[in-house]
């Protein structure tokens, strides 16, 4: 039994087997395709080959420049291996014959050459150990960008791994993900986000666990306590066990509070939203009590696929989360890609600082046929229900301005076409940057609403990387400087009669409900799993309390007295919570 | 089109292990010739450093080479001048 310590991001218990994404690499399971697939495959490996070819070319130069041509030619050798034609024929050969995946016929073929090589003369044996290191090489690379990794499971499982990219966590298959815990990342990471959104729980800094465990391990993954027990023993099982007991039974008396409003003990009512990311959430937000979308991320329609989603694609998966809504509001962020939410592989040119970099709103205006595609899609769809757009990452308001109008020539374009729009879809910014924080009365007289993105709120007014765990602990909502940018947005939003709503993950905690409340915020959109618990929270205390509470607060010059006063005040009204 | 063949003995310490043979198939691959390597009664292909490793030739070892196409005479030529030059070694 080894027990690893990281950050809880997503509450719950797990006990199931684990996969390991990164140490999979070597068990390849013979997997059969399907004869029409046999291109697809082919193509991938072809895809695979050049990525590994390129990879080479870098790592013999590079070698070479430091150490001297000499050194880098061992690479050559690599690179012949890439480049044999005879070998390369086998491999398309066998995938095209008995239709297995590329995976599969690199590792036969490899393995065929490998086994001749050792009944070679001694110096040929030798070289075993560079077809084992280009098959790793290549294989990384077809793993690498599979998205069926995660994508057949057939069995419930926990998956732990370095770092998950958006992309794989946008093509997991959710019903029999259980449980997720990485070596990367903070409180507010991708994987934190999905996990939340999931409902499973998850744990992440834990720097080296995806090397620590073997596939088929029995792990539990504990996300209250942000731990991680590699091959427990019986009685820690067990422990366990009568936790989960306890948490169906919190979890059963939360769903009793699914039909009741969110209201405070003072008669306060409180809108409750849901955050989502893929239409077959839309459902989930109903059955937690959601009183509908209030962020719908578009991003994983461009990270689903390997090409741009098409207008259709758009307006179908947008359909959907409207109509499952039934005429409850649904707000649709537009594409907000970049940073952390944009894998690597897409950039074109590596941003030294993508954080700072081209994405969201200002990769959107640079690729206005694409920004376009996605308003018209939305245009369209609001025809269907109470659906409202936000711009995110407004930092000028010559931004916000030219995001609406391009808005307004979409409109104006459908109309031509002949196309019903509605001409009054109310529009919206994120409010994440200081700048547009600090500009908000400004702002405030030119949309309908106002969104609290918290997350990036946060690491641009503290100038902390969120995914970095070696910084991830001063990432905390609690800066009193945070605070007052949200109190402005707040009171603008109040004085201008504009809609504010807080979306970020700072609104799923019940820490700060009672805080954010005396400010003066109404409406939260948080992932669908918290909004019983928060819902509880909110029926548990009164307005009066929540602004001394705000008050209180202010008076507070440090992150960390300000959390503890908070805890402790949810725990006076909540105890059963802690 | 044209066609050649000769015989030569590796002379080289090493034989046609990775690195040499990588560098026969590197050159080799420039050509658009086919290009044949024989030992024996063995015939691999000399554009792939699979075959060619192999033949498992060491130091000593008669190899004929064959090639076919346009640019015969030339993949000849300059294969005959790396395995005379040992590979660059030594």
């Amino acid at each position: 039994m080894e027990i690893k310590k990281g950050i809880g991001v997503s509450p719950g218990v797990v006990i199931c087997q684990a996969v390991v994404l990164d140490a999979e690499e070597y068990r390849i399971p013979e997997r059969h395709i399907s004869a029409d697939r046999a291109d697809k495959e082919a193509e991938r490996l072809e895809h695979a080959l050049a990525g590994a070819r390129e990879e080479l070319i870098e790592l013999r130069d590079n070698t070479a420049k430091r150490l001297g041509k000499e050194t880098g030619a061992i690479f050559d050798f690599h690179l012949a291996l890439l480049d044999d034609q005879s070998l390369l024929e086998k491999v398309r050969d066998k995938i095209k014959t008995e239709s297995v995946t590329a995976e599969f016929a690199v590792a036969a073929v490899l393995r065929e050459y490998a086994r001749e090589f050792l009944q070679m003369p001694e110096y040929l044996a030798e070289r075993v150990k560079d077809v084992y290191d280009i098959e790793k090489r290549i294989l990384r690379r077809l793993i690498g960008e599979s998205r069926e990794g995660l994508g057949n499971l057939t069995e419930d499982v926990v998956v732990l791994a370095h770092d998950l990219t958006p992309s794989q966590t946008a093509s997991m298959d959710r019903k029999h993900i259980m449980g997720l815990a990485i070596d990367a990342g903070g409180r507010t990471s991708h994987t934190a986000i999905v996990a939340r959104a999931l409902g499973i729980p998850a744990v992440v800094g834990l720097n080296d666990v995806s090397v620590s465990v073997n596939a088929g391990d029995v792990v539990i993954i504990d996300g209250n306590r942000g731990l991680v027990i590699i091959e427990p023993d019986e009685a820690t099982i067990e422990e366990h066990r009568r936790f989960l007991q306890r948490q169906v039974e919190f979890t059963r008396e939360l769903d009793l509070l699914r039909d009741l409003p969110a209201i405070t003990l003072d008669g306060h009512e409180i809108t409750l939203l849901g955050n989502i990311e893929f239409p077959s959430e839309a459902a989930n937000v109903l059955t937690r009590g959601g009183q509908g979308v209030g962020l719908y991320r578009t991003e994983f329609l461009y990270l689903e696929k390997e090409t741009e989603p098409t207008e259709d694609d758009h307006y179908e998966a947008y359909c959907k989360v409207i109509e499952a809504m039934d005429g409850r509001p649904v707000c649709i962020r537009t594409l907000d890609l970049g940073a952390d939410k944009y894998t690597q592989a897409h950039l074109l040119i590596q941003e030294r600082n993508p954080f700072l970099g081209l994405r969201s709103i200002r990769f959107c205006f640079q690729h206005l046929p694409l920004f376009k595609t996605q308003i018209r899609a939305i245009l369209r769809a609001s025809m269907k229900g109470d659906v409202s757009i936000m711009f995110p990452l407004i930092t000028t308001v010559m931004e916000l301005r030219q995001a609406k109008m391009i808005l307004r020539d979409v409109m104006e374009d459908l109309e031509e076409e002949g196309v019903d729009v509605r001409t009054d879809v109310p529009i919206g910014m994120m409010m994440e940057v200081p700048s547009a924080a600090l500009q908000c009365n400004q702002f405030a007289q030119e949309v309908d609403f106002f969104s609290i993105g918290t997350n990036d709120l946060i690491q641009y007014t503290l100038a902390v990387d969120r995914t970095n765990e070696r910084v991830a602990p001063l990432f905390t909502a609690a800066h009193p400087a945070v605070l007052r940018l949200i109190k402005d947005i707040i009171r603008s939003g109040q004085r201008y009669d504009v809609g504010v709503t807080l979306c970020g993950e700072m609104g799923s905690d019940p820490e700060y409900i009672l805080l954010l409340l005396g400010m003066g915020l109404r409406t939260l959109s948080v992932a669908p799993p918290i909004i019983p618990e928060l819902k509880k929270a909110i029926r548990s205390i009164t307005i009066e309390r929540a602004r001394r509470v705000a008050r209180h607060v202010a008076t507070l010059n440090t992150d960390k007295q300000i959390v503890s006063y908070l805890r402790n005040q949810i725990r006076e009204v909540m105890p059963e919570a802690y | 089109m044209s066609k050649r063949e000769i015989e030569i003995t590796l002379i080289n310490i090493h034989g046609l292990h990775a690195r040499p043979a990588t560098q026969f198939v590197q050159l080799a691959n420039k050509y658009e010739s086919k290009i044949e390597v024989i030992k024996n009664d063995l015939v691999v292909d000399g554009k792939s450093v699979t075959s060619m490793l192999t033949l498992g030739a060491e130091k000593g070892t008669l190899l004929r080479i064959r090639a076919q196409g346009q640019d015969a005479d030339e993949a000849i030529s300059k294969l005959i001048e790396l395995i005379e030059g040992k590979f660059g070694e030594e």
